[in-house]
């Protein structure tokens, strides 16, 4: 094994939900594995604008890879979660109908479903879908029932699967933005903008939106990631039209349509649209779609209201020509794996990517040993919210930090910011998405300046220094 | 966890609490007041400027002087005051109330209490409740978290400035902003008329030749990592006339789109929440629909100038008084309606009793125009206004004149204010 401290086994380029599942899943064999990591945190890219639904698998063609993965990857969740301890939670899925014809569609999914093995489908006549889902526009004729489909927060699933890969023995390379790589007999050289290099012997592109550009970048493939982008809308917590399940329309052709959504945390979304565009990094939002996701999830929800909506995103889909993931080994650059084209159901497919990913390195010549060491679990600070008076009673008695509320619409406390921050999530996002911090009704107005003092507390930085989400996101500009 | 008991909690000790826990605690209650910062004050700590305590102390303050005069106040009760304390729940015990707090140093504390006063104050609207579109970059904040950055932490959050909203918030802060060196470019608002009060918009945005965009708003945000500009389109009909638009470079959009009662507690005590002021329904003793919850400053009705906070909540405080010791006038109460051009009254009941004072806000702009009072089909009130507006509160007082006690009032009999 190499010694030198930059030289590795692997390196996976990217630290979405796709980096580090795989990063995860091979921190249990003796390996030197760095990720690299473009952005001042991890899931910083596609992982963090999504709806955060782990699909039951019922939408896509049996013949696809995604079908195959996304299946699979769903059953997996149970497991990783017990481990990890990320917010996750197996609501279900409706599908609704509102005529006979999108009843006819809801028998096709079933049997698409039915023959991509999706565990439990139903589908369910009106009373009985009115009587599990009472927000439901009473002109609903029927739909779809997936027990299996969940919902979990997208970045808590990244940062505890990178944290748990750390914890192996995984480094982590933030702001690593990889824009030259060397080919040698038995490895690559890895340059990063900031000049710094590694080496490593096999690389994994898992790039998202960037995987053209990465894969360009050594040697590998010519193809091209479109971006598609989603939009969304967050609505408070005290919503009226709080759903219990996922709720889809009958599918439009390239998307799953417009969603209502309860969050794990409690809080709901509706969206996402689907457009493709030009510039990858484009997330702005727009009126029209605001408007027009509003009046698709009334539709399904008449009492969504517009007064409930606290926050809007948006996200694009990495999505090639064929539509489906590809996940292969490189035919041109040697102990090269491409996966790239991770558009929805990445989320969901993700520990079962990071799986056949294991599999096609070892195919390639990667010897897996595992380390007697592995731990598969994490811990974290418990959260407040959530927790009972008797609890958070006994988590002041362990650390004070445990009673100060820094968040008050997402019961945060000073704890948490504290642990989140000694985690490497040291911009305002990073802790936000770490903790929720901010990310409630009144969306940092009252916590922003408690978590500025912090940063400067625990890290000893100025003030000019502390951002959004890293390089030039400043928050602060001068001192008085 | 530590368990205290009380005669009466309050939660918030801004001008709110600290008014209404110094009244009970001048007629005997036991009282507490839990507070979540580490001192009391609330809002008008931040608020350096000018301009508190007119109506009250005859006197310009600035908002910290004007705590300070509270403060010392309650450093002279019996009260006991919990600071660093967060109040997460508020439990319905039948004869009372359980109330908890969460706080670094005491763990989780327990108060049985008899009553309850809600004084959280209120929180700003933000872009999501306003849904301006476009990038999501660092530098945008609400005028309220640039005024508390700047004035108590010394922190410049930006250079140049576009204002989104003309709440008195955000006029404070052009003016602070422009004495900071930054350079305001404007104060877009969508409606046709200012929505701070004329005072603010003379001496904080017209001393400075700082542009008020009436009829406009922010169509769009660009930037990626920091704001870079906004797009401002004028209104035609009430709609976006993308033709007029202009962009403005700026690094920073401050939001004062209005502010919102702090009613997450007093919803999880199943507290009655009217659409109109966003706080709770009181009735007219300034208690809500759950019986031993009162609520008043903020977290009832947003006012825009403190006095009124602590006249409405000093109201309160004697009423819950006669509430703990059974001595509440227990006559029948009767509904009041907001009617024509006014948004809400507060309270929302009213009692035959001389010398009750009624809250309200209009709908309109208008100089003189009339406020009329009517009971039944009978004009007990007609009072003049110079001037109205939505931004600035209006009051009266429904004394014996108006009211005189040989008026009959039927079973469902309302009274109805309304602005001509
Ligand atoms: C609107 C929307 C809704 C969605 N909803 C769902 C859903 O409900 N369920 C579901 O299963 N899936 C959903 N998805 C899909 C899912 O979000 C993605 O498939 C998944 O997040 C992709 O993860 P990734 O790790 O491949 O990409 P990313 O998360 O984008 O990670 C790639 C990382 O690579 C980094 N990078 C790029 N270039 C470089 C470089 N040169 N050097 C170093 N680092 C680099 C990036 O910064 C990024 O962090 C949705 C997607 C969108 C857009
Ligand atoms: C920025 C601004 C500028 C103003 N300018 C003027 C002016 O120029 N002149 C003028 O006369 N008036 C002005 N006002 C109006 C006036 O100052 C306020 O309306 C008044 O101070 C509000 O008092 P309050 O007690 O209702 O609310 P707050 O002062 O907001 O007090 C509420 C308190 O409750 C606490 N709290 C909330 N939730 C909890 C909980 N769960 N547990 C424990 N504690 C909690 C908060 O920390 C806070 O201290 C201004 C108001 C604002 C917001």
């Amino acid at each position: 094994m190499p010694e030198s401290r930059n030289k590795f086994d692997l390196a996976i380029v990217g630290a979405g939900v796709t980096g580090a599942s795989i990063a995860r899943v091979l921190s249990a064999y003796k390996l030197r594995i760095a990720v690299l990591e473009k952005e001042a945190d991890i899931s910083f890219g596609v992982s963090k604008a999504n709806s955060g639904i782990i699909h039951a698998g019922f939408h896509h063609k049996p013949s696809s890879l995604k079908a195959v993965l996304e299946v699979k990857g769903n059953a997996m969740f149970d497991g990783l979660q017990k481990e990890l301890l990320f917010p996750f939670k197996r609501v279900g899925i409706l599908v609704t109908a509102f005529s006979y014809e999108e009843m006819k569609a809801v028998e096709k999914l079933y049997d698409q479903g039915i023959e991509n093995g999706v565990p439990g489908l139903e589908i369910v006549n009106r009373d009985r879908i009115i009587g599990m889902e009472p927000v439901l526009n009473r002109d609903v004729v029927g739909g779809l029932y997936a027990p299996t489909g969940g919902i979990i927060e997208p970045y808590r699933f990244v940062f505890a699967l990178m944290e748990s890969a750390v914890k192996n023995g995984v480094s982590l390379f933030r702001n690593f933005e990889v824009i030259k790589s060397r080919k040698h007999k038995t490895s690559y050289t890895i340059q990063a903008a900031s000049g710094e290099t590694i080496e490593a012997r096999y690389v994994v592109n898992a790039a998202g939106l960037y995987a053209d550009e990465v894969s360009r970048l050594f040697g590998a493939e010519e193809f091209e990631i479109i971006p598609r982008k989603g939009e969304e809308f967050i609505l408070d917590r005290l919503a009226a039209a709080f759903p219990k399940h996922v709720l889809f329309p009958v599918p439009a052709e390239h998307s799953k349509g417009i969603l209502v959504i309860p969050t794990v945390e409690g809080t709901m979304m509706i969206g996402p649209t689907a457009n493709e565009i030009e510039n990858k990094e484009d997330t702005a939002t727009t009126r029209e779609n605001l408007e027009r996701v509003l009046s698709l999830a009334r539709m399904m929800v008449p009492a969504i209201s517009k007064m409930d909506i606290i926050t809007s995103f948006a996200g694009n889909r990495p999505v090639l020509k064929d539509n489906d993931f590809y996940i292969e080994a490189s035919g041109k650059a040697e102990r090269l794996i491409q996966a790239a084209g991770i558009q929805s159901p990445g989320l969901t497919a993700s520990p079962a990517i990071a799986e056949y990913v294991k599999g096609l390195l070892e195919k390639n010549g990667l010897s897996l040993v595992r380390r007697e060491d592995y731990d598969p679990h994490i811990t974290g600070p418990t959260p407040i919210r959530g927790s009972s008076p008797e609890e958070v009673d006994l988590l002041v008695g362990t650390d004070p930090a445990y009673g100060r509320v820094v968040c008050r619409c997402e019961e945060v406390s000073e704890k948490e910011i504290k642990e989140a921050i000694n985690r490497g999530h040291t911009t305002l996002d990073g802790i936000k998405f770490y903790t929720r911090a901010g990310m409630g009704r009144c969306q940092g107005a009252f916590c922003t300046y408690k978590i500025i003092k912090l940063l400067i507390q625990e890290l000893g930085i100025l003030p000019e220094e502390i951002t959004k989400r890293g390089g030039k996101s400043k928050v602060i500009l001068r001192k008085l | 966890m530590k368990t205290n008991v009380y005669d009466a909690v309050v939660i918030g000790g801004g001008a709110a609490g600290m008014a209404c826990a110094c009244e009970m605690d001048s007629s005997g209650l036991k009282v507490a007041i839990v507070e979540r910062e580490e001192t009391l004050g609330g809002i008008l700590l931040q608020c350096i400027h000018n301009g508190f305590g007119l109506h009250r102390f005859k006197e310009e303050l600035t908002g910290p002087e004007y705590a300070e005069r509270y403060i010392e106040k309650v450093e002279n009760t019996s009260l006991d005051v919990f600071l660093s304390t967060t109040v997460v729940n508020i439990a319905n015990e039948g004869e009372g109330y359980c109330v908890t707090g969460y706080s670094g140093s005491e763990g989780v504390l327990l108060f049985k209490t008899e009553a309850v006063v809600l004084a959280m104050g209120c929180r700003e609207r933000n872009r999501g409740n306003i849904g301006i579109p476009g990038t999501r970059p660092s530098g945008i904040l609400t005028a309220g978290l640039a005024q508390r950055l700047i004035n108590m932490d010394g922190l410049v959050p930006g250079r140049r400035i576009v204002i989104a909203g003309s709440g008195d918030i955000g006029l404070i802060m052009a003016r602070r902003l422009t004495w900071t060196g930054c350079e305001v470019l404007g104060v877009v608002e969508i409606l046709p008329y200012a929505s701070g009060i004329t005072r603010n918009i003379v001496q904080c945005l017209k001393d400075f030749d700082i542009p008020l965009y009436l009829s406009h708003i922010i169509s769009r945000i660009e930037g990626k990592d920091r704001v870079e500009s906004v797009q401002v389109t004028p209104l035609q009909d009430g709609k976006p006339d993308i033709s007029g638009s202009f962009p403005l470079e700026c690094d920073t959009i401050l939001l004062s789109v209005g502010l919102i009662p702090e009613n997450e507690l007093s919803r999880k005590a199943s507290v009655k929440i009217n659409h109109e002021t966003g706080g709770a329904y009181v009735d007219a003793h300034y208690m809500t629909s759950q019986k031993g919850i009162f609520a008043c400053g903020n977290v009832l009705h947003v006012h825009d100038i403190v006095d009124f906070v602590s006249e409405e909540s000093v109201t309160c405080g004697r009423y819950v008084h006669q509430y703990v010791k059974h001595s509440l006038l227990d006559a029948a109460q009767y509904n009041v309606t907001p009617g024509a051009n006014v948004k809400y009254v507060i309270p929302n009941s009213f009692i035959r009793e001389a010398g009750r004072k009624f809250y309200l806000r209009s709908l309109i702009v208008k100089n003189d125009a009339e406020l009329k009072v009517m009971l039944g089909e009978q004009t007990i009130i007609k009072k003049k206004l110079r001037h109205v507006q939505p931004s600035e509160m209006i009051s009266f007082v429904l004394d014996n004149e108006a009211f005189p006690a040989s008026l009959p009032i039927g079973d469902r009999m309302a009274l109805e204010v309304s602005i001509h």
